[in-house]
């Protein structure tokens, strides 16, 4: 098992007031973090968060709609499922190990994670491959500064995340229809790109469990399902790593699943989007606008091949 | 179309069974008008979620494949129930199942593509699961068409009830363009597929049996 103290607790004794005592005391640790004192939303507040150059001035999608409309599998399959099943998900203690082909491979805890860069806020466009799109301002801080801290050998060419997995915590997974846990993948030189967010948090709290609490990853220029939620495991790899979405069906989903409106999900067209809260649907645009920023990685490349 | 329950006013002398069949049809209309009030409801309080086209989307689409199915129900349960007036419910349900698939078929050509044409031709040319879905609506067309007991006279029994089998057909549609559509969670459409094979099922063993 990957976090063995998770186990420690059951999840029928788990209630959203232990949670929220345990997020108290682990926040007087001082992480520079202090407590939202509303008790509607119990998730702890980000603090001074620095602004980035990154981020998109479009109208943010709002924080009601990003909390309860997502895809998050192992909570279920329909879109309001994981607000609903993922309330007592015990997130507290977290451990994130980095292994594989590194000088320092060690094992993170979360207050090291939080404690390791300053977290700014980075303002993306999500386009998931459903055909809908949000716009939404992540926290965290670059992949690429977690990454170094193990300094990567040179044997590693790819990324492999694995999200964290238990079926007692999470019983609406088995019905999904996808195996678990859930593995994602990169190039190491789309993990190491500036774009590549190491997430905690979204408005300027902590990420609520159903967005992929406490620490995911977001690729603005890839469909939704290639930024992994409640990561436990990553690992420096030389092949490529298989991904979840192509194992269920490899068909649809390729590894590489670039935000592309020319090249067409076998069922459904990725032309247009629908923008949550928009009535007309608008253009899906090459590598979801981020194509000045990354599109030499994939210079020379087929797309349509490499979907 | 629908004539309403209580327009059959010829009769000078009702029985009690005809009042209580008028009452019992009032019924029926007006729960198969509920789903749609809910949507009109909700949509008004804005309760909608999140997404709120894709919710009107898959409820019209979850209420015509459900009326179709009871609606297939009724043959085989009049005659498992010994109870041939449940026949009297068949047509208006079967229009009701018709009235959602054209609700679901307006929200997927006004709200959801907005009247783009080229997007919906290809659309229907290209995605098994528009074409599927799209077919099974047409093939409800004559029926909801033909529904009455004038064109059931036209037509003739016999030719009629042949046409009207084309119910399965647009059923199985419905099921697959269902089937096609989902991501991988396929419990849903496996369970409606489910139904539909056990009502034709029913149909085949029941064929010879008398509707008493």
């Amino acid at each position: 098992m990957l976090i063995g103290k998770a186990g420690e607790i059951r999840s029928s004794e788990i209630t959203p007031r232990d949670v929220y005592f345990s997020r108290r005391k682990f926040l007087a640790g001082g992480v520079g973090l202090a407590v939202g004192a509303g008790a509607l939303r119990a998730a702890a507040k980000l603090e001074g968060l620095g602004k980035s150059p990154f981020s998109t001035t479009e109208k943010l999608t709002p924080y009601d709609a990003v909390t309860t409309y997502n895809n998050f599998y192992e909570f279920g399959s329909g879109k309001d499922q994981p607000a609903r099943f993922a309330k007592n998900f015990q997130t507290v203690p977290w451990t994130v190990s980095v292994e594989g082909h590194a000088q320092k491979p060690r094992t993170f805890d979360l207050d090291s994670i939080l404690a390791l860069a300053p977290i700014e806020e980075r303002i993306y466009r999500m386009r998931c491959v459903e055909g809908w799109s949000m716009v939404i301002p992540w926290a965290g801080y670059p992949l690429s500064t977690l990454l170094k801290q193990v300094e990567p050998l040179s044997k590693a060419r790819y990324v492999a995340f694995q999200s964290y997995y238990n079926s007692k915590q999470m019983p609406q997974a088995r019905f999904s229809g996808i195996p678990f846990p859930y593995v994602e993948g990169l190039r190491m030189d789309e993990a190491m790109h500036p774009l590549t967010l190491l997430c905690v948090g979204l408005y300027g709290e902590r990420l609520p469990n159903q967005n992929g609490a406490p620490v995911r990853i977001v690729v603005p220029w890839k469909y939704g399902f290639k930024s992994i939620k409640s990561i436990a495991k990553i690992k420096l790899v030389e092949k490529e790593p298989p991904i979840t979405w192509n194992l269920a069906n490899p068909r649809e989903y390729g590894f590489y699943s670039n935000v592309n409106p020319k090249v067409d999900h076998p069922r459904w067209s990725q032309a247009k989007e629908r923008r949550i809260g928009e009535f007309f649907k608008r253009d899906t645009l090459l590598f979801n606008g981020y194509g000045d920023s990354v599109s030499s990685l994939y210079a020379g490349m087929d797309l349509k091949k490499y979907y | 179309m629908i004539a309403h329950p209580l327009g059959n006013t010829g009769a000078r002398a009702r029985s009690d069974g005809a009042k209580a069949m008028a009452l019992a049809k009032t019924v029926v209309w007006i729960l198969a008008l509920v789903p749609a009030a809910v949507l009109i409801w909700k949509g008004f309080r804005q309760e909608l979620g999140p997404n709120p086209i894709e919710y009107i989307t898959h409820a019209t689409g979850d209420w015509t494949l459900r009326l179709l199915l009871i609606t297939l129900a009724i043959s085989p349960l009049r005659k498992i129930l010994r109870f041939p007036q449940l026949i009297r419910f068949r047509r208006l349900l079967g229009l009701f199942a018709f009235f959602y698939g054209f609700l679901h078929f307006l929200t997927y050509i006004l709200l959801d593509q907005f009247l783009d044409f080229p997007a919906m031709l290809q659309d229907i040319g290209k995605r098994p699961f528009i074409t599927a879905g799209f077919t099974s609506f047409l093939l409800l067309l004559p029926l909801a068409a033909t529904s009455t007991a004038g064109w059931i006279r036209r037509l003739g029994g016999k030719r009629w009830q042949q046409l009207h089998r084309a119910i399965y057909l647009s059923a199985a549609l419905g099921v697959l363009h269902y089937y096609w559509l989902v991501k991988s969670d396929i419990r849903m459409p496996v369970f409606y597929g489910a139904i539909l094979a056990a009502l034709l099922s029913a149909r085949l063993l029941l064929r010879r049996a008398p509707a008493k």
